[in-house]
């Protein structure tokens, strides 16, 4: 067993995305170095009905994504971002063929599984939801893996050949920190050498859109959708929908030094605390996202000096904002004021469980290629938000170590810190 | 359109965010709604389906601003006079 | 490493309220199957459930009744059993050294049903702001922690019917990294006409409407599973933090874990439930010797029981351990069958006695010393329990004395 300081350490040696605009990763790392928007009116269905009509949409053609027609047919969305993201990841690594199957695992994070085809199909079964009793006749064969998440955990292993550890993490918005957590909880632990680890999320559809609606937790920014997600900004009103995926080949570090893998970043620690206070409100004071930060550093055996750049969640809610600038605050002190902090929720919207991967894969990036993504749309800052959010222009400098955050219903508040393979100080 | 009473507002809320045994909803009016046990989704439950049953439009800020039942009557009503 | 024991345990189970009744009936083949009543079944491919009906008002507060899946507040009620059994109220310890890992399948898929109705047969402004978590994965996570003041850790698993031995690994975890106390299982079902149009797709459920003769695992007549409703939530600690706050007594250890995933179908390599065992031995640093009972995951399809039996066979020689499966007195509880698998385990460890599996006239498998109808006493110092999920997911774990 190869160890440092008798612990086992994780790194990610492959990325692959498929996001607002154009799938792929250097499209994504494109569009956020270039601060654009993919938010626009959603076009997969008609939005006339609802509050908030606009959605950060991926132009995703599955033919030229590689998938095969009964795959278009069978699987949900979710599933299909997900494996797309998996096979870019996978080739990025160049893992396959040397893994040991039982030496490799699966975790997918999602919060909201399979919500499109539920959707979907229960307007068949239920004719427009004129019948409680659903009509069993014109229910497709599919139904029990849109009904359990974890059959997109099954395409995920089948794909890379994972007899270890497989399974599904979900905690609403903070999914995509905790699943990638949880695979290099079961790395450390020795129960898996390669983990391939990612979350994904397409719920962009009528049910997600009403209960953000009910709750107005959504921006009803309709006439102009290009600048409806506006963190930090004063003008903010509401987050923008997305959808997404973002999947990683995390490894073993010694495992991936003797097979020569490009070594992106470490991931040297994480920690995730509840609220105990509501199902989707948050407490102004930010300590349980303070206390996550604050043992995710010292599980890295970092400083907050030591942070190069915080990927922050700044999902464009006034109670977010104001929360996680008083987390970072409480956790960073005085070095909060000097470290770049963004949201790329500006550029692609909030994803839900998917998110915080997209984020991740953005951290891992900035740190590849010394660029600070921008947080767009931010003209006007509120006064109460006063750290230096990166606003509407990237920022090229060295990021050798990257602090993000997610919030999420439930009361979920996660931390997870990245360092660049050059990185000693841990 | 008739006024929005408190024995409305009592109704809407059992309906819609229901009611904890031995929180007396009389004498509530001044009362701040997360005495009574009501955060911000139970509010919003209850101003969406004022708004729904109505057919009015209230302020977005309703819910955190209408802390106590008699603030949420007055929008109400307030509402109801300019829907009128 | 750490010792990791259970100090409190609470179920909800189609058997039996509360961790007493429910091992009462257990214990006396009492089984909780029965035709379903939630809804007309006729026009399905199923009938014969394992329900539990309760007067929610009498357990919760009303408040919660408008936010809350029938599972939520089951998982609520057996969060507050398993927490006064072991004497712990989180709100007054240190902040953030009490967590919750629950485990789910398909969340408050009911409420899902009620407020996808809403909106297709009334419009978007008729869904419920509490559409916005009450069917999702981790709600029973949230809602607990939220009840109890729990601020330590928090998640939720999904391996469809393994994950709840994945959930109850992941919080021993977080014990052994120094949260002092962790709430952990699962408390899940799913009894609504559209999750019921769904579970049938699986493939697995049984068409028989003879409660006595829906679910019989190891039978030559099987037919496969039955759903229901329920489970078990536990609380864990390190032995030593748990008598810093004066408590002493606990059920056990839990001594081994392990997950693995089957190949792909027609791959030609074995599948994972025999390493799933013997990695969760290891772990345990047992050997199969030492195992005095294993709790199978008795599936109910004939193809998955034989598969089990014979991995039963090889790992501890014919006949070599005796194998029980009280889920036949419940049925299939999604991700809740397997923590309540566990409490009957931990039971069984206390009591000195192993739980029958009831129904099983006609045994399928010789090799297989399968406790039928009455309860066997026995010296138990160690079991072992097992779960496979639907798609390749297998979960051991082993727990002693």
């Amino acid at each position: 067993m190869a160890v440092d300081n008798g612990r086992r350490r994780v790194v990610v040696t492959g990325i692959g995305v498929v996001a607002p605009g154009e799938a792929g990763t250097k499209a994504f790392w494109d569009l956020l170095t270039a601060g654009r928007s993919a938010t626009r009116t959603i076009s997969t269905f008609d939005p006339t009905p609802f509050r908030s009509r606009v959605a950060a949409e991926c132009d995703f053609d599955p033919e030229a994504s590689g998938l095969t027609q009964r795959q278009i047919r069978q699987w949900d969305r979710t599933a299909q971002f997900a494996v797309v993201a998996a096979r870019e990841a996978l080739a990025d690594s160049g893992v396959s063929g040397v893994n040991d199957p039982v030496r490799t695992g699966v975790m997918a994070g999602t919060a909201c599984g399979m919500t499109i085809s539920l959707d979907r199909e229960f307007a068949v079964v239920s004719d427009e939801g004129r019948k409680h009793l659903v009509d069993d006749a014109h229910g497709v064969p599919y139904l029990y893996d849109y009904f359990v998440p974890s059959s997109m955990a099954t395409e995920l292993a089948w794909l890379v050949e994972a007899e270890g550890p497989v399974g599904v993490v979900s905690t609403g918005c903070t999914s995509g920190i905790d699943v990638i957590a949880h695979a290099c909880d079961l790395i450390r632990d020795d129960a898996a050498d390669v983990m391939l680890a990612g979350a994904s999320d397409a719920a962009i559809s009528p049910i997600t859109v009403a209960c953000f609606d009910a709750i107005k937790a959504t921006t009803p920014r309709n006439d102009e959708p290009e600048s409806a997600s506006r963190p930090f900004d004063l003008t903010r009103n509401g987050f923008a929908l997305g959808e997404g995926a973002a999947m990683f080949v995390l490894e073993e570090r010694e495992h991936a030094r003797r097979r020569g893998a490009h070594i992106y970043a470490e991931v040297t620690g994480y920690a995730g605390r509840c609220n105990a206070y509501s199902m989707t409100g948050l407490r102004v004071d930010g300590n349980e996202m303070a206390e996550a930060i604050r043992v995710a550093l010292d599980r890295s055996r970092m400083n907050p000096e030591d942070v190069g750049y915080v990927n922050a969640h700044g999902s464009a809610t006034k109670q977010n904002d104001r929360h996680e600038t008083a987390a970072f605050k409480k956790s960073l002190g005085d070095h909060a004021y000097r470290v770049p902090v963004s949201s790329i929720k500006s550029m692609i919207g909030h994803s839900l469980g998917a998110v915080c991967a997209l984020e991740f894969a953005a951290s891992a990036l900035a740190i590849e290629h010394s660029v600070v993504p921008p947080t767009a749309n931010l003209h006007v800052p509120d006064p109460e938000c006063d750290l230096d959010y990166v606003p509407l222009t990237a920022r090229e400098q060295r990021v050798p170590t990257v602090l993000s955050v997610a919030s999420g219903f439930g009361g979920f508040q996660s931390a997870i810190v990245l360092a660049g393979p050059e990185w000693s100080g841990a | 359109m008739a006024e929005f009473t408190l024995d409305d507002l009592i109704a809407v809320l059992k309906e819609a965010a229901g009611a904890d045994e031995g929180v007396d909803l009389d004498d509530i009016l001044d009362v701040p709604f997360t005495d009574l046990g009501y955060d911000s989704l139970a509010l919003f439950n209850t101003v969406n389906t004022i708004e729904r049953d109505r057919g009015i439009a209230l302020p977005d800020e309703t819910v955190v601003e209408a802390t106590t039942p008699r603030l949420l009557l007055d929008a109400v009503n307030r509402g109801l006079a300019k829907a009128a | 490493m750490t010792e990791v024991v259970v100090t409190g345990v609470g179920v909800v189970a189609p058997n039996g309220w509360g961790v007493e009744e429910y091992w009462a009936a257990t214990l006396a083949g009492r089984s909780g199957l029965g035709p379903l009543t939630r809804f007309d079944s006729s026009g399905y491919r199923a009938h014969v459930a394992g329900e539990v009906n309760f007067t929610p008002e009498d357990h919760l507060p009303g408040r919660l009744l408008p936010q809350t899946d029938h599972m939520t507040r089951l998982a609520l009620v057996a969060a507050a059993e398993a927490l006064a059994d072991a004497g712990a109220d989180p709100a007054v310890m240190p902040d953030f050294s009490a967590g919750v890992v629950t485990a789910a399948s398909a969340g408050g898929f009911e409420f899902g049903q009620k407020e996808l109705r809403a909106l297709w047969s009334k419009g978007p402004a008729y869904v419920s702001a509490y559409q916005a978590f009450a069917w999702f994965y981790p709600v029973n996570t949230g809602q607990i922690s939220i009840r109890h003041g729990m601020r330590g850790p928090g998640s939720a698993l999904v391996a469809e019917q393994a994950g709840g031995l994945d959930a109850l690994a992941k919080a021993r975890r977080h014990v052994r990294e120094g949260t002092a106390l962790m709430l952990a299982g699962a408390v899940d079902g799913s009894l609504c006409p559209w999750s019921w149009l769904c579970l049938t797709r699986s493939g697995t459920v049984s068409p028989r409407r003879d409660p006595r003769r829906a679910f019989l695992p190891f039978d030559a007549d099987a037919s496969g599973g039955v759903p229901g409703e329920g489970g078990a939530l536990l609380v864990l600690e390190a032995p030593e933090r748990a008598a810093e706050r004066g408590q002493h007594r606990h059920y056990g250890r839990i001594a081994g874990y392990a997950a693995t995933f089957d190949p792909r179908p027609g791959s030609g390599r074995p599948p994972g439930l025999r390493r799933a065992i013997d990695t969760a031995l290891a772990d345990a640093g047992l050997g199969p010797s030492d195992i005095d009972v294993v709790f199978a995951d008795a599936s109910g399809v004939a193809e998955q029981d034989r598969a089990e039996a014979e991995v039963l066979s090889a790992v501890f020689g014919p006949r070599g351990v005796p194998v029980t499966a009280p889920k036949t007195m419940t049925g299939r509880l999604l991700a809740g069958g397997a923590p309540l698998d566990v409490a009957a385990a931990l039971l069984a460890l206390r009591d000195a006695v192993i739980p029958p599996s009831v129904h099983i006239a006609q045994p399928a498998h010789r090799d297989l010393d399968l406790v039928r109808d009455r309860p066997r006493p026995a010296r138990l110092t160690s079991a072992l329990v097992l779960a496979r999920g639907h798609g390749g997911f297998n979960s051991a774990l082993v727990l002693t004395r």
